[in-house]
């Protein structure tokens, strides 16, 4: 189908008839309406996509997207991903998934996804907690988090999902927020444009488990001095006036505030094309640190690193070119044989 | 029978039926290449033949010492063969340590060669014998020949130019080349070996081929071997034959599944013995399209297959037991999905890791019945390492007709073990037609066939088709998630059907030797070739046996209850403690009895016509 004979789609063309079945006020509906906005958008038949996920609350969505859908296991939505994009290159694979599915239980196929760039867009709602088994922490839950589980406060470290990602040699990795409608279909076009592995994690509300997770982000007032957008070619400004930057003082950063001879040109320019991951890094961990904004955005995308089903698929074609075509009898027959004479 | 007539060497040669030859050695000193050579070459000859290679779990445990060694026996006649033979005739001993480990199946006056170079004092140490057997007269009893391997090898390559460790690597075709001389067989088919083998560096096919030629000329110039042996090729079914291993079979098996059903072959594997030699062969078939994916775990290797068949692919994916423990859940889902994949189990002692490179039959309960809830689930079990390549196929067949997952159990027996195999023609493999829905017309993803049960497959890509399914229990017809108590009885129910329905969809049971008597013998898996001969020498006794070795172990053949009453009584031998004779009692209310072998190794036939006579006492 070309694409000028495409149907032009609609949000409606992507939902389905099922009962969607979230708490009311997640923030999952938020996501779900972003996701079906987008494909309506992409320009490409909506026979081509396939959703999977693992198990968690994120993990229903296949179920409401009018796409082929495969709600699985727990954590190997990547795994299973992975399969149907080495044997379906053509094939529009998206993963669903959430702090538990991907990092706890999944983490394994996550970093090796990632790592071999197969072109798998994931979307991580971080919630930091699990919500379908009622309220255990998460590994992005924080240190002291009171919990289900943890009545006297969580002992472990959490992850950082950007810096995991980074570190497991993702290609494109991008964080957004539920409820910011614009930047996070903006985001996912990035994503859907992308050749090879995309993460993104959309950072998520649950208000049944864990109400106002990310409220310091999100609340109207706060957000522009937590909230730091990073755009590419672009310097690090935030700050309701726009009057602070991010700089950088010898291999750390700093915050600087403008003006008294300190202008943009002092400032770190965002550089997601960047080939080594070292700055990608310092900012995935900068939302962490007191006084420092949490980045949104577009950390990292390298699009000239190859797709590990394209690579597959080059290796037989050369196989092919070199051999010919697998021809049985011949393999049957290969090495030593004898025949036994009636 | 053997007759004895002169050769022109002066030596007497004898014509004999069979001989059983085993060669054993630290596990560095090559032992497994030089019993695939001696195979290879008497399976050219036309002898029919079965192998047991025995390996130890770890790569090279200390040199010389008890752990490290590594065993490759042959058994090769003018007759059927059936087993790798209980005894040995020729016993080849590299040290110390494989001697004593290997003596004991050695036969009164057999043939003992040993490399008299590695019986120094620290050799026996590590071998933790306190005198030398050589000088101790405890090896008396065999026709005992004490050679200078290394000695002897250096002599033949000093003007190679390799250095001394270099040239004790090859001691090993020294021997073979002693053991060709020893049964009158040409070296030509290991010369090519070694020059395809060695290719470019022909420092190395020099030291090889001479290395060999020196053994062969070692026996030919002195006077050690008074006798050699005679073999006449075995009476096979006309055909061209190769020599195969179970492994191999099975990876060619996919290979022929996939050119059958038009299906791109797909397999997820995560690296396990003994199974990995499965994802190196089908890694090499590019040119057929084969996709390998060396999985992150073996739970990706399963669920990476999933995803392929989901997508269209003939998916499989290899492993054994500790690997099948972790492939669990993913096989639940795959049955409550719907959608077909093939899973080997090859088989090692258990459990946890085990006897990672011995063989075991005691996954089968674990095949039928180890998934939460009720997940039935097809298995097959080839008996013979050809047979491993009609399996592939068969089990590739139901899969894609019957839409549900299905499991090959094999063992590292049979996956190691070698045996002359016919090579079909392309026209006698079977049909495996392929059928995905595309018409949106009406569409259901759980729409059944009527015979089958099976539900329609239904591509991603496909225009009109778009649905969703996962693990939640699936509403009959639409596919939707449903948790209504009556419908998901219905579908447990459902699901259950499907798989028994297979049984009519497979050959009946075919009972070897008497069709009715004093007793039955059930066998299943690599215990096929000990059963048979077994069975075959009682009967020459006059005792009234048959024996029956299942190939469908779920669904079970349908004739299978009718057969069992046709008997007095029912043995069922198992390298396990006991698990068909369970199903057998169970689901037929028969007093079978089991008779159970656990040591990592096949039964010989000896033991079992031993139980036999207990048996008809």
């Amino acid at each position: 189908m070309t694409t000028a004979t495409l149907p032009v789609y609609t949000k409606k063309d992507f939902q389905t008839d099922q009962e969607v079945r979230w708490c009311p006020g997640c923030g999952d509906y938020a996501i779900l309406s972003a996701v079906q906005m987008v494909f309506a958008e992409l320009r490409i038949p909506r026979e081509k996509f396939v959703v999977i996920s693992g198990i968690g609350c994120s993990s229903r969505f296949p179920y409401y997207m009018k796409t082929y859908g495969f709600h699985s296991i727990h954590g190997r939505a990547p795994a299973i991903a992975t399969g149907v994009k080495i044997a379906r290159p053509d094939l529009e694979v998206w993963v669903a998934t959430g702090d538990g599915d991907s990092l706890a239980i999944g983490g394994n196929h996550t970093i090796h996804m990632l790592r071999r760039n197969v072109g798998i867009k994931v979307l991580m709602f971080n919630n930091r907690i699990y919500g379908l088994t009622k309220g255990q922490y998460s590994p992005t839950s924080e240190l002291g988090k009171k919990t289900k589980s943890t009545p006297f406060g969580v002992a472990d470290r959490p992850f950082n999902p950007v810096s995991l990602a980074i570190g497991s040699e993702a290609t494109f990795v991008a964080r957004s927020v539920d409820i910011f409608q614009a930047h996070l279909k903006e985001t996912l076009k990035k994503a859907a444009a992308h050749k090879g592995s995309a993460y993104i994690e959309i950072l998520q509300n649950c208000n049944i488990f864990n109400d106002g997770a990310w409220e310091t982000l999100t609340e109207k007032d706060a957000r522009s001095e937590q909230v730091i957008q990073i755009e590419h070619g672009k310097p690090l400004i935030f700050g309701k006036n726009r009057d602070k930057g991010i700089r950088l003082n010898g291999l750390d950063l700093e915050i600087v505030q403008l003006g008294n001879g300190i202008t943009e040109k002092d400032l770190l320019v965002h550089d997601e094309k960047h080939p080594r991951p070292s700055y990608a890094f310092l900012l995935a961990h900068m939302g962490e640190r007191p006084g420092f904004p949490t980045p949104i955005g577009v950390f990292r995308a390298c699009d000239d690193v190859p797709r590990y089903e394209d690579m597959i698929s080059e290796q037989i074609k050369q196989v092919q070119a070199r051999r010919g075509k697998g021809d049985l009898d011949k393999l049957l027959h290969a090495g030593d044989t004898w025949e036994v004479r009636a | 029978m053997s007759t004895t007539m002169d050769v022109p060497s002066a030596r007497k040669r004898e014509i004999i039926e069979k001989a059983v030859i085993r060669f054993c050695g630290d596990s560095g000193d090559g032992m497994q290449i030089t019993g695939n050579q001696f195979t290879n070459t008497v399976a050219l000859y036309g002898n029919d033949l079965a192998t047991f290679p025995d390996y130890p779990a770890e790569i090279r445990a200390p040199a010389g010492t008890l752990p490290g060694v590594s065993g490759f026996q042959v058994h090769f006649s003018s007759n059927d063969v059936y087993t790798p033979g209980d005894a040995v005739d020729a016993l080849v001993a590299m040290n110390p340590a494989a001697l004593k480990v290997n003596l004991a199946d050695l036969k009164p006056n057999g043939i003992l060669i040993v490399n008299l170079d590695s019986f120094k004092e620290t050799d026996l140490r590590k071998a933790q014998m306190k005198a030398n057997p050589l000088e101790d007269h405890s090896l008396d009893g065999y026709r005992l020949f004490t050679v200078e391997l290394q000695r002897l090898t250096r002599t033949a390559l000093k003007d190679v130019g390799l250095d001394a460790k270099s040239m004790d690597r090859c001691k090993n075709f020294f021997a073979l080349g002693m053991c060709y001389w020893l049964y009158n067989r040409s070296m030509d088919s290991t010369m090519r070996w070694i020059e395809d083998k060695f290719k470019g560096k022909a420092q190395l096919v020099e030291a090889n081929r001479l290395a060999l030629q020196a053994g062969y000329s070692y026996c030919e110039a002195t006077e050690a071997f008074q006798t050699t042996y005679e073999i006449p090729p075995a009476k096979l079914s006309p055909g061209v034959y190769r020599n195969i291993s179970g492994n191999s079979a099975l990876a060619l098996g996919f290979v022929a599944a996939s050119q059958k059903s038009g299906l791109p072959l797909f397999l997820g594997s995560y690296p396990i013995t003994p199974a990995s030699d499965i994802l190196h062969e089908l890694s090499q078939y590019k040119d057929f399209g084969v996709i390998t994916f060396q999985a992150e775990d073996e739970i990706a290797g399963i669920t990476s297959a999933i995803g392929a068949a989901y997508a269209g692919a003939l998916a499989i994916t290899t492993t054994s037991g500790p690997g099948m423990a972790l492939k669990t859940e993913a096989l639940g889902l795959a049955t409550m999905i719907e959608l077909p994949i093939v899973i080997c189990d090859i088989q090692r002692g258990g459990p946890s890791t085990g006897l990672p490179t011995k063989t075991e039959q005691a996954d089968l309960l674990q095949a039928l019945f180890g998934r939460n809830s009720e997940a039935p689930i097809p298995v097959v079990a080839p008996a013979t390492p050809g047979e491993c390549f009609w399996m592939a196929l068969e089990a590739s067949r139901i899969a894609v007709k019957h839409m549900l997952p299905v499991i090959v159990l094999s063992d590292g027996y049979l996956a190691n073990g070698a045996e002359p195999w016919r090579i079909p023609t392309t026209s006698e493999l079977p049909e495996i037609p392929v059928k995905f829905e595309t018409n949106p017309e009406n569409f259901h993803p759980y729409r059944r066939d009527p015979e089958t049960l099976s539900r329609p497959w239904a591509l991603p890509g496909t225009p009109g088709l778009e649905h969703r399914v996962g693990g939640l229990e699936k509403e009959d017809v639409t596919g939707n998630v449903s948790y209504d108590p009556l419908n998901h009885e219905h579908m447990v129910r459902l699901r259950a059907e499907k798989v028994a329905l297979i049984a009519n969809d497979i050959p009946d049971a075919v009972v070897d030797g008497d069709q009715s008597g004093d007793l039955l013998i059930v066998g299943w898996g690599s215990t096929q070739g000990a059963i048979t001969a077994a069975v075959k020498a009682q009967r020459a006794k006059g005792n009234r046996i048959g024996h029956l070795h299942l190939r469908y172990l779920n669904p079970l053949p349908k004739n299978v209850g009718d057969i069992l009453k046709r008997y007095k009584r029912v043995l069922v031998p198992e390298m396990n403690l006991g698990q068909l004779v369970t199903v057998l009692r169970a689901k037929y209310l028969i007093d079978a009895q089991g008779y159970n072998k656990i040591q990592g190794k096949p039964f010989k036939q000896a033991e079992i016509e031993a139980k036999i006579e207990e048996f008809l006492d």
